[in-house]
């Protein structure tokens, strides 16, 4: 690697560190600044980062990702409980937990590519699921979903003499209980972490192998290079990801529920990673932002509010507008997410950045006339998700 | 003995539906090569329509019949469907059979959705990668059942089948078997009606010219273009066979059970899961494959073999097709070549 490259990653690396950190300020005006929905930012944000290592690098199309988001949740509150109040085990616990367990099945599926790849995951994420809820009830508690209790041994607490509280202790860092903003800062400079690794495996002769490996998986093995040792890491790094993401789903609010393995969970993270953009490092974080803020703010509004919105208006065209926009809004809200997606496959299956990128060269076109190296760029990076 | 028949039985309807669902989903696949997300929805789709005959059929005319007192002294509300009205006899046989019936309605209206749904979207997809068909038609899922819910609410709505159909049948007997073992009709009813639906389907791809076509189309679409044959008009019309194929198997689940906006969904991972266990573009392998998983399913709800393997019930169908993609990939009657990678 050059001095240039390495040198552009570090300015990237620090404008994203503080874009991060500084989040409660500059998402104050657009209303997203409330502690709960931050963290939610960072926390979709590591998970979108971990699965766009294993679908925007590698090119393999997880349906099932949900699945070690929730071991991860499970393994976290399982140390809370047992353990300590403390979010290091926990996130540790999450993370491992979540590791091994894609081991298994990563094992397993890898042995398929394409459409049988993505079945095979989301066959397995469904046996997770459907056991959580039936036979494994005694380690995830079913239905009701599994929690702390005053009863709880929490040896570790016990041994090095944890201040005892009256009602139900919660997960600390340092001396500082993880909810609202302190839980955010946490939540933060993990996913900052996160970004970090993912960026540096992306630059590294691991990531070549893995884009390798999405372009032409047969030519690999041709020039003599064992593919499965690749494709067996970065799907157990991206599984070790979502187990972060729900371990530490678990540390801003301990509990955890089977619905979090739910194929449905697994398809948002897909369409976190597809919005932002599939492949592009920052996208996927801003693709699972878009989704969180739009369900958060979108899904808050109601009648009410849109007769606010639409209030400068004269009165008829009001009530068409009103009646136009009220099933996307609210309870609707997954009817605008749909709509959105639909429209980002079909026109810009690069995401977002791709869209930030079509913008800026078409500025740097007509600037600077004819621009032919742009466009073969945009021509290559038309079909990421191959 | 009994109890192997029962479970047979409860396979062999749950199975229907899967088949049929599963048939549309390979046909799709085998003839546009589309990987269809949103082949479920055509499921709900064709559900709702049902349900939307019956609310029509429904409308009622309400009149006080003073003569007759609630016991709070209110007259009594005597309400008859408009159509009982208008029709006489033949009304109330409509609002009786509204189930059966809304099967004229929901060819016409799911040849019209296929036909929109692949001209206005799908044919776009036809050369982009499949990892992209399937994000565009789940998206286009998600809109249609949200669609759906905006109209409908998200509660589960029941229909019932009409009276001569509710009801027991007494299996047993027929069978030899005591009289203890009985069996819903309607269910019954759906099985026929299944097995008549996949025969109609398979018959017409292999004993008219225009499925003989179609075939070959699916061997090797451009040797068929060269011939002078419009194979992707022939195509866009098998899309819209599959969609109709789907709806009325919606409709006729309706009174098995209740439907609600995400029933598509539940039933497309896993007849996507039965596409892959028949083998992908393969008709008879999606068939058998939709009857043999429904049987084992209802087999591993048994109480006895709940007992020896705790949870079998929740997982067998996941296991069985994790079993078969690792041993024999291209699925039990997949034909070499499609989609092995």
């Amino acid at each position: 690697m050059d001095a240039t490259t390495l040198r552009n990653d570090l300015v990237y690396m620090a404008i994203f560190t503080l874009a991060v950190l500084t989040m409660p300020f500059w998402l104050d005006p657009f209303g997203a600044n409330y502690p709960d929905l931050l963290q939610r930012f960072a926390i979709y944000g590591i998970f979108a980062i971990g699965f766009n290592i294993l679908f925007g690098f590698t090119g393999y199309l997880s349906f099932g990702h949900a699945a070690f988001l929730g071991v991860g949740s499970y393994a976290a509150v399982w140390s809370f409980k047992l353990l300590s109040m403390n979010a290091i085990p926990a996130i540790v616990f999450g993370t491992v937990a979540a590791g091994l367990f894609s081991v298994v099945i990563g094992y397993v599926c890898l042995r398929r590519a394409g459409i049988y790849f993505a079945i095979l995951t989301l066959a397995f994420a469904q046996m997770s699921y459907n056991l959580a809820y039936s036979v494994l009830t005694p380690i995830t508690n079913g239905e009701t979903g599994l929690q702390l209790s005053l009863q709880d041994p929490r040896i570790l607490d016990r041994v090095f003499g944890a201040p005892e509280t009256g009602g139900l202790p919660f997960p600390v860092f340092l001396g500082y209980e993880l909810n609202g903003y302190p839980g955010f800062y946490f939540c933060a400079v993990l996913l900052i972490v996160a970004f970090f690794v993912s960026l540096r495996i992306s630059r590294s002769p691991f990531g070549m192998a893995l884009r390798a490996i999405k372009s032409n998986q047969t030519r690999m093995g041709y020039t003599g290079f064992s593919t499965r040792p690749y494709t067996l890491a970065s799907f157990v790094i991206s599984g070790m990801y979502a187990g972060l993401a729900g371990a530490l789903l678990a540390v801003t609010d301990p509990l955890a529920g089977a619905e979090r393995m739910q194929w449905t969970a697994s398809g948002e993270v897909v369409l976190m990673t597809i919005l932002g953009g599939a492949g592009t490092l920052v996208g996927p974080i801003i693709g699972a932002g878009v989704i969180k803020y739009f369900e958060n703010i979108f899904s808050a509004f109601h009648e009410a509010r849109l007769h606010e919105v639409f209030a400068f208006l004269p009165d008829g065209l009001e009530d068409v507008l009103v009646t136009i926009t009220r099933p996307f809004v609210g309870e609707g809200w997954h009817l605008t997410l749909g709509v959105i997606f639909m429209l980002i496959v079909i026109f810009l299956p690069g995401g977002l950045m791709e869209g930030v990128r079509r913008v800026r060269s078409a500025i740097g076109r007509s600037s600077s006339g004819h621009d032919p190296s742009g466009r073969s760029e945009e021509q290559a990076k038309l079909h990421p998700a191959e | 003995m009994d109890a192997i028949l029962l479970q047979v039985l409860n396979g062999l309807d749950k199975g229907g539906a899967y088949a049929l669902i599963a048939l549309g989903l390979t046909l799709v696949f085998g003839t546009l090569g589309v990987v269809n997300f949103a082949h479920g929805a055509l499921f709900m789709l064709g559900a709702f329509v049902a349900v939307v005959v019956n609310r029509l059929l429904q409308i009622e005319t309400v009149k006080l019949d003073e003569t007759k007192l609630t016991p709070w002294g209110t007259p009594t509300e005597i309400r008859t469907p408009v159509v009982q009205d208008w029709l006489g006899d033949f009304g109330a046989f409509l609002v009786q059979y509204s189930v059966p019936l809304s099967i004229l309605a929901a060819i016409p209206v799911m040849l019209l959705v296929g036909w929109v749904m692949e001209r206005g979207l799908i044919r776009f997809f036809y050369r982009r990668p499949h990892a992209e068909q399937i994000l565009v038609t789940f998206g286009l899922a998600i809109v249609l059942q949200e669609i759906i819910k905006a109209f409908f609410g998200a509660n589960p709505i029941p229909l019932t089948a009409p009276d001569t159909m509710s009801g027991s049948a007494n299996v047993g007997e027929w069978f030899g078997l005591g009289a203890g073992l009985a069996y819903p009709w309607w269910r019954l009813v759906y099985l026929g009606f299944s097995l008549a639906l996949v025969a109609l389907v398979l018959g017409f791809l292999q004993f008219t010219t225009y499925g003989m076509v179609v075939r070959a189309g699916m061997q090797d679409r451009q040797t068929v273009g060269f011939l002078g044959i419009n194979i992707e008009r022939r195509f866009t019309v098998v899309f819209g066979i599959a969609a109709v194929v789907a709806g009325v198997a919606g409709v006729m689940y309706t009174p098995i059970v209740p439907p609600n906006y995400h029933m598509g969904m539940d039933f497309l991972v896993l007849s996507f899961v039965v596409v892959v266990v028949g083998g992908m573009g393969s008709v008879t392998g999606a068939v058998l494959a939709g009857f043999l998983l429904g049987i084992l399913q209802s087999f591993a709800s048994m109480n006895e073999v709940k007992q020896v393997l705790p949870g079998i019930d929740q997982v067998i169908i996941y296991l069985i097709a994790v079993i078969v993609l690792l041993v024999r990939p291209r699925g039990l009657m997949g034909q070499r070549g499609v989609m092995e990678s």
